[in-house]
């Protein structure tokens, strides 16, 4: 059950023009940035891309947006990007927002083969429209369909040989529900280490979800709002 | 009248010990700097984490540990963190005791608009469409007039929805209201120096008087 991969480019090298992914991280926390910058080499285009965000400019899925490799961006908050909101306005790119806990749970459907979920979140909104509306006990539900994806990519922290993941704090995000997601799932960590390692009482995404996984080097994890105190 | 500040130090009252509570971006960030020291309360990040605390010393600051405004934070002895499915599953799961978000209307029955101006900004609902539509306690905090000086109290929105009949108070820079739920804005509190005639003038929807209106104390 050895899942290791030798590095970014190649645990994303069937990643071809039109294919569906997800991607982890909220906002630039957990990004799985050796993964973006090896899609960016490879130049694979018309990518529909599931993440909560849209990076910003020159971070993230940002650098894929400049190499114009996006056709729809899936999300549900896609401000701080100048070149997003361009090709937004101008029918470059397709976007479709939808609530973050919809987003989120659809990813967990997925990985739980449940086909939908059912949930108030956009009941009365736009979001609304077009989608089967049920009543449970006197309150209406969206039905919101599971994701498919060709590929999840995600960050954690550290992973073993055989795909076992923890990731760190609040990088944890959509990045555990997007591991287990896709029909291949790709995992990059900061430290990967051999079975037995990691304490099986501690895994947060169980190896059977995760196809690839390499070490991923050079990690910039920008921060996006650095906001302090004076001691 | 209040200024920001005051509208959180206001808001922060209506937390309660043994409180989980979601604070939004904007004004309600604010609140956690008033939440008395005597009493016991959990605040919810939605990008997954319980007992956020305040920001680090300069220098202490960890990419991996920030809020859902993406700012760099602290995590409190006995927090938690989680993914984002659990995280909204707290909330849709009422276990979220109390949540405060910003709006740019809200109507008379407790619809809001917080997301989107057509035409003019694309940004996204973020998680606000999921709290409003499972948080039974939901407090809006809002500047009473928009830049134009219009009313963004309501008897209908104008702007696209983020939640229908789901905002219970709303704390501006005048006032506290009630939103009732046979609709109308109920008026509780008066800032300082607030007049019930500029109320009046400031609300578009249908406000409700009933006896004295007492000024705040905070």
């Amino acid at each position: 059950m050895n899942k290791v991969v030798n590095g970014a480019d190649e645990a994303v090298r069937d990643i071809n023009d039109g294919a569906t992914l997800m991607l982890g991280g909220f906002g630039l926390c957990g990004l799985p940035e050796n993964c973006i910058a090896a899609l960016v080499r490879k130049g694979a285009k018309d990518l529909t891309c599931i993440s909560n965000n849209a990076g910003v400019d020159d971070f993230g899925i940002g650098l894929m947006l400049k190499q114009r490799q996006v056709k729809k961006m899936i999300s549900s908050y896609v401000g701080e990007n100048a070149e997003f909101e361009r090709q937004l306005l101008s029918g470059e790119l397709e976007v479709e927002l939808i609530p973050q806990g919809t987003l989120a749970t659809r990813c967990m459907a997925s990985g739980y083969g449940m086909p939908a979920i059912f949930t108030p979140a956009g009941i009365g909104t736009e979001v609304a429209i077009g989608k089967e509306v049920r009543n449970f006990n006197g309150k209406d539900y969206l039905m919101e369909m599971a994701f498919e994806a060709d590929f999840a990519i995600v960050k954690a922290w550290k992973g073993d040989t055989m795909g076992n993941l923890v990731y760190k704090a609040t990088a944890r995000n959509f990045n555990a529900v997007m591991a287990m997601a896709g029909k291949v799932t790709i995992a990059e960590v900061e430290e990967l280490v051999q079975p037995g390692e990691l304490d099986p009482d501690h895994i947060h995404t169980p190896g059977i979800y995760v196809h690839r996984i390499f070490q991923g080097k050079d990690y910039e994890k920008r921060i996006e709002q650095r906001t302090v105190r004076k001691k | 009248m209040l200024d920001k500040e005051g509208i959180a130090k206001r808001i922060a009252k209506e937390i309660k010990d043994g409180f989980y509570v979601n604070l939004g971006i904007g004004i309600p960030t604010l609140v956690a700097n008033y939440i008395p020291h005597n009493i016991d309360v959990v605040l919810q990040s939605e990008n997954g984490l319980l007992g956020m605390g305040p920001f680090p010393f300069e220098g202490e600051e960890d990419a991996d540990v920030i809020n859902a405004g993406k700012q760099t934070i602290t995590m409190l002895p006995g927090s938690a963190v989680f993914d984002s499915a659990m995280s909204f599953g707290m909330i849709r799961a009422k276990k979220v005791n109390l949540t405060i978000l910003g709006a740019m209307e809200v109507s008379e029955n407790g619809d809001i608009a917080s997301w989107k101006i057509p035409g003019k900004m694309v940004k996204g609902m973020g998680g606000a469409m999921d709290l409003v539509a499972s948080a039974e306690n939901i407090i809006v905090a809002m500047q009473h007039v928009n830049k134009a000086g219009e009313s963004k109290l309501l008897p209908k929105c104008m702007l696209p929805l983020t939640g229908i009949n789901c905002v219970k108070k709303i704390v501006t820079e005048l006032a506290v209201f009630d939103v009732l739920p046979e609709g109308g804005f109920k008026l509780l509190e008066r800032a300082p120096g607030v007049s019930i005639e500029q109320i009046k003038n400031a609300t578009a929807g249908k406000l409700i008087i009933d006896g004295d209106v007492p000024e705040m104390v905070i």
